[in-house]
């Protein structure tokens, strides 16, 4: 069987999974909702049919298992958010068109060989401090809850950022590797380049109080940085510059400190000051709020969940329970739905995801190919960590998107990018010769 | 490079682990914990989805319902409580966006039918997945509706609570709190209650000073000082004593409380008369006589040192022993209370009236300890009824000790310093305090009792803040009233 035949009997699969997803949502929620939104299933199988015969046509022998994982992901994100509110989940399906377009281009620009990336890593450096620069810019820049992330322009917003990341990655990547043998060797001058646009890009991160991807990125940095020149002391030095950065940032900003303050004690007995009020509330009932209130839910679902379309996150008036529940938090509604059960399975679809990203870094042949893929599956791994690490109080909470799943067009967009160069690479080392 | 992409990767699914891991911690370990957390409004608005059972009185009247509201195709059961403030110190409150208490929290399992056998457990969950309404069980509660009237009136404009037990049962018959508020008003009109003045620094009407304020006992702890010095052997009512007027701890003198119309210095007197009048020199060298620990094992015995076992949330309870700024001291930290001033109920002892209560109940009962408790009996949607069973939580003296120490507070009522406490034709033991609180401070008074002493039905405590007179004369007739309407409605049920 050919890779791609594989790919499609697999997302064929995926299409049946979503049907029954969305079938029981409708069979939940069949007083609130029309049973034309069933189509969402069909449309969206139709939709990454040209996807497959997209990459039937460009990438011949890549991985067959990275696609229908995406559309697996997706689809389990866009039936929440469906769940969740209907008239998101439109957007969200148009967002998913541009992917797949996004995808598609990516996959057809880039298929005589992508390795040309590589000539042109400062116009990727660049571009990714400019789009991680965009919304601090007045006008179209735009904040949500104290993070200035977004970039508004007419009807249409999204966050920039995430297509930094790819872009940031790319230029990470090509620099070291062009510049491998002599990093090695530790001179600082080499380094020039590297730092000034990498710490432009930090400094721009803490500025916004965007502190999810300021972690991200500075994983991402250190694990491109240890894979191109095999020094541990590199990473060594990085964390202990990334230690001493975080206590001089928690020591200044009242923000970081109430959130590890809100990740180490969210229950109080007493009443306490509430930032930004005048009353005493407990801070469950105030800071922590809207952690504590998604762990209830996460709790909620136990072991096999309530069930599609069954869960609790709206108050019988409809005020809602856990706020940004469909972007940064879709995890608790998941958990809460699906139960244990359904979120070990996610995981262990993001765990395929990342096995099969780092397969095709091992066996690509060059070491371009090896570092943008490797980066971008340890940043597709490390950003799914963060986000539901602060969640289930791993590690304080910082706001940034669940891969493929959490609604917002940008990541969507980003991530399927992300897909396209890491098929790229795989049919590069699949190829026969 | 690859041996450096094989750690990558392998770093990277050990944080993916690391989430399943944490996931099902919180969804397996942790989850029953959260359920419980009284802020978590998942778990309340699924159960306003089930039709809540009732809580009705002894006499069958409703003290909660539910009101049906329909909304986004779902049906919401809410809580109303048709008499207010009433009962709201044992009932509590059940509401969307508060969190719960009292009575509407602890026994919540029965109300929401969650207690049931495996079968019913079962068809429950049938029910839950058809989308069909669960239904709660009724629960009838001990509660004396008169009692809880006449005790709610006498309290009146003071603040203060008063709780009454049955003896030999441990069936609480009235709870009562002032300042109360009305339930009805916590989902929409809480500020309503906030608003609350009262006779009292902080008026803290949510608080049920039944069970969780804790006040200085003053001489109502010498029937727990007199019944440590009979049951040890080491004194008899006889025992003789020369009063001062004071007595010397730690080279200070401690004075007697001057009751009203007494004598100051008593001079020679049994323990008898001095627990017949309150005399606090005597029980002052009772206690360096007993030492601090085996007093307070005494105390302990009559369910001091742990909150008690009564069917009320945890949360809305205190337990009763001595305090050091707030933090209640364990038994091996005994010796930081002074024997002397804690066998006349000062010092860093403080005490909830539910305690007191217990303390006469055990006296009346023989000198056994009953599990306090309010909910009587499940009546279940089917019309199967479960009642409660009363449990003995353990002796704490000699019956002896309690026949003699009834005497002595028989003699308390009938010539000592609580006579305000009479009942025509009642034998009724009892026991005042006036606890001060510092110089110039109003004092807090006391009166704990049961009757009749021969034949107990009743045991009450009576506590009161902010006072200028005495335990024998603001709270003794408060507890008079409390056990005629009970005495008088029981007669009734009897005959």
């Amino acid at each position: 069987m050919s890779a791609r035949t594989r790919e499609l009997l697999i997302l064929i699969l995926v299409g049946l999974i979503t049907a029954t997803g969305f079938a029981s949502v409708y069979i939940a929620r069949q007083n609130e909702i029309s049973p034309a939104s069933l189509s969402y299933a069909g449309f969206f199988f139709v939709l990454y049919l040209i996807a497959h015969v997209v990459a039937r046509f460009t990438v011949p022998d890549a991985d067959s298992y990275l696609l229908p994982m995406a559309a697996l992901l997706t689809a389990i994100g866009l039936t929440e958010i469906y769940r969740l509110g209907p008239n998101d989940a439109l957007r969200q399906g148009l967002w998913v068109v541009i992917g797949v377009a996004a995808f598609a281009g990516t996959l057809i620009a880039l298929r005589h060989d992508f390795r040309r990336l590589e000539s042109y890593k400062y116009l990727f450096g660049l571009s990714a401090l400019g789009l991680l620069f965009l919304p601090a810019l007045p006008k179209i820049g735009h904040s949500v809850n104290g993070a200035r992330l977004w970039v508004r322009i007419g009807s249409l917003q999204f966050q920039p950022g995430e297509l930094g990341k790819i872009a940031m990655i790319v230029f990470l990547a090509a620099y070291l590797h062009s510049k491998q043998e002599v990093l090695a060797q530790g001179r600082p001058k080499d380094f020039g380049p590297l730092l000034a646009i990498w710490g432009c890009a930090m400094l721009v991160l803490v500025a916004t109080h965007d502190l999810g991807s300021a972690l991200l990125f500075f994983g991402i940095f250190l694990a491109i940085l240890y894979l191109a020149t095999a020094r541990l002391l590199y990473v060594g030095v990085g964390l202990v510059l990334f230690l001493a950065g975080s206590a001089g940032v928690y020591e200044t900003t009242a923000h970081v400190r109430d959130r590890v303050t809100i990740w180490l004690h969210p229950w109080t007995t007493q009443a306490i000051p509430c930032p930004g009020h005048s009353i005493l509330m407990p801070r469950q009932e105030c800071a922590s709020y809207q952690l504590v209130k998604s762990l209830y839910s996460i709790a909620a679902g136990g072991f096999s969940g309530t069930g599609l379309g069954k869960g609790t996150f709206t108050l019988p008036g409809g005020g809602n329970l856990i706020p940004d529940l469909n972007t940064d938090f879709i995890f608790s509604a998941l958990a809460q739905e699906l139960g244990l059960v359904g979120i070990a399975a996610i995981l262990l679809v993001f765990m395929l995801f990342t096995v099969h990203g780092f397969r095709i870094a091992l066996v690509a042949g060059d070491g371009f190919s090896k570092l943008v893929c490797a980066g971008l599956t340890f940043g597709f791994a490390l950003q799914t960590f963060i986000i539901i690490g602060g969640i289930v109080r791993l590690i304080p909470l910082t706001g940034i998107t669940l891969p493929f799943i959490s609604y917002g067009g940008s990541s969507v967009v980003a991530n399927f990018i992300l897909l396209a160069v890491l098929m790229l690479v795989s049919q590069r080392a699949n190829e026969p010769a | 490079m690859n041996a450096r992409v094989r750690f990558l990767a392998l770093s990277s699914l050990v944080m993916l682990v690391a989430l399943i891991v944490a996931s099902t911690y919180w969804q397996a370990w942790a989850a029953p914990d959260l359920a419980n957390k009284n802020d978590n409004a998942i778990r309340q608005i699924s159960e306003f989805t089930i039709d809540r059972g009732r809580i009705l009185a002894a006499d069958g009247t409703v003290l909660a319902r539910n009101r049906v509201v329909h909304t986004n195709n779902r049906t919401y059961y809410y809580r109303r409580y048709p008499l207010g403030a009433l009962t709201a110190a044992a009932v509590g409150y059940a509401t969307q966006n508060r969190s719960r208490t009292g009575l509407e929290h602890s026994a919540s399992d029965y109300l929401t039918g969650a207690d049931q056998s495996l079968a019913g457990a079962l068809k429950q969950i049938g029910d839950r997945l058809l989308g069909s309404t669960i239904h709660g069980s009724d629960i009838r509660l001990s509660l004396n509706l008169a009692a809880q009237r006449v005790a709610m009136n006498a309290l009146g404009a003071n603040c203060g609570a008063a709780v009454a037990i049955e003896p030999s049962t441990g069936r609480v018959l009235e709870l009562a709190s002032k300042p109360s508020y009305n339930p009805n008003d916590v989902e929409s009109h809480y500020g309503r209650i906030s608003n609350i003045r009262a006779a009292c620094k902080s008026a803290s009407p949510l608080v049920d000073r039944a069970t969780q304020g804790l006040y200085p006992p003053g001489s109502s702890f010498k029937i727990v000082t007199a019944a440590a010095a009979l049951d040890s052997g080491k004194f008899t009512p006889e025992s003789i004593f020369h009063d001062p007027g004071y007595c010397t701890e730690y080279g200070q003198p401690v004075k007697n409380f001057a009751d009203l119309g007494r004598p100051e210095v008593f001079g020679t007197i049994t323990l008898f008369q001095a627990f017949e009048h309150s005399v606090n020199s005597v029980f002052c060298n009772v206690g360096k006589a007993l030492e601090i620990h085996p007093l307070m094992d005494y105390a302990r015995r009559f369910g001091f040192g742990v909150k008690p076992p009564i069917d009320l949330p945890s949360n809305s309870l205190q337990a009763s022993g001595l305090y050091l700024h707030g933090r209640l001291l364990g038994a091996n930290e005994d010796w930081r209370g002074d024997p002397g001033r804690v066998a006349f109920g000062q010092d860093k002892l403080l005490v909830t009236p539910l305690q007191m209560a217990m303390v006469a109940a055990t006296v009346a009962n023989g000198g056994v300890l009953m599990r306090p408790h309010l909910v009587d009996k499940v009546i279940r949607r089917d019309g199967t009824v479960d009642k409660i069973t009363p449990q003995e939580i353990g002796r704490a003296i000699k019956p002896e000790t309690a026949a003699e120490l009834t005497q002595m507070m028989e003699a308390v009522v009938s010539g000592g310093t609580g006579t305000a406490a009479q009942i025509a034709g009642v034998r009724v033991a009892g026991k005042t305090g006036t606890a001060e609180n510092g110089l110039g401070r109003p004092n807090t008074t006391w009166f704990v009792a049961f009757a009749p002493a021969d034949a107990p039905r009743v045991a009450v405590a009576v506590v009161l803040e902010n006072q200028s007179g005495t335990g024998g004369t603001t709270a003794a007739p408060i507890a008079r009233e409390i056990m005629q309407a009970i005495l008088a409605s029981t007669a009734n049920s009897n005959s």
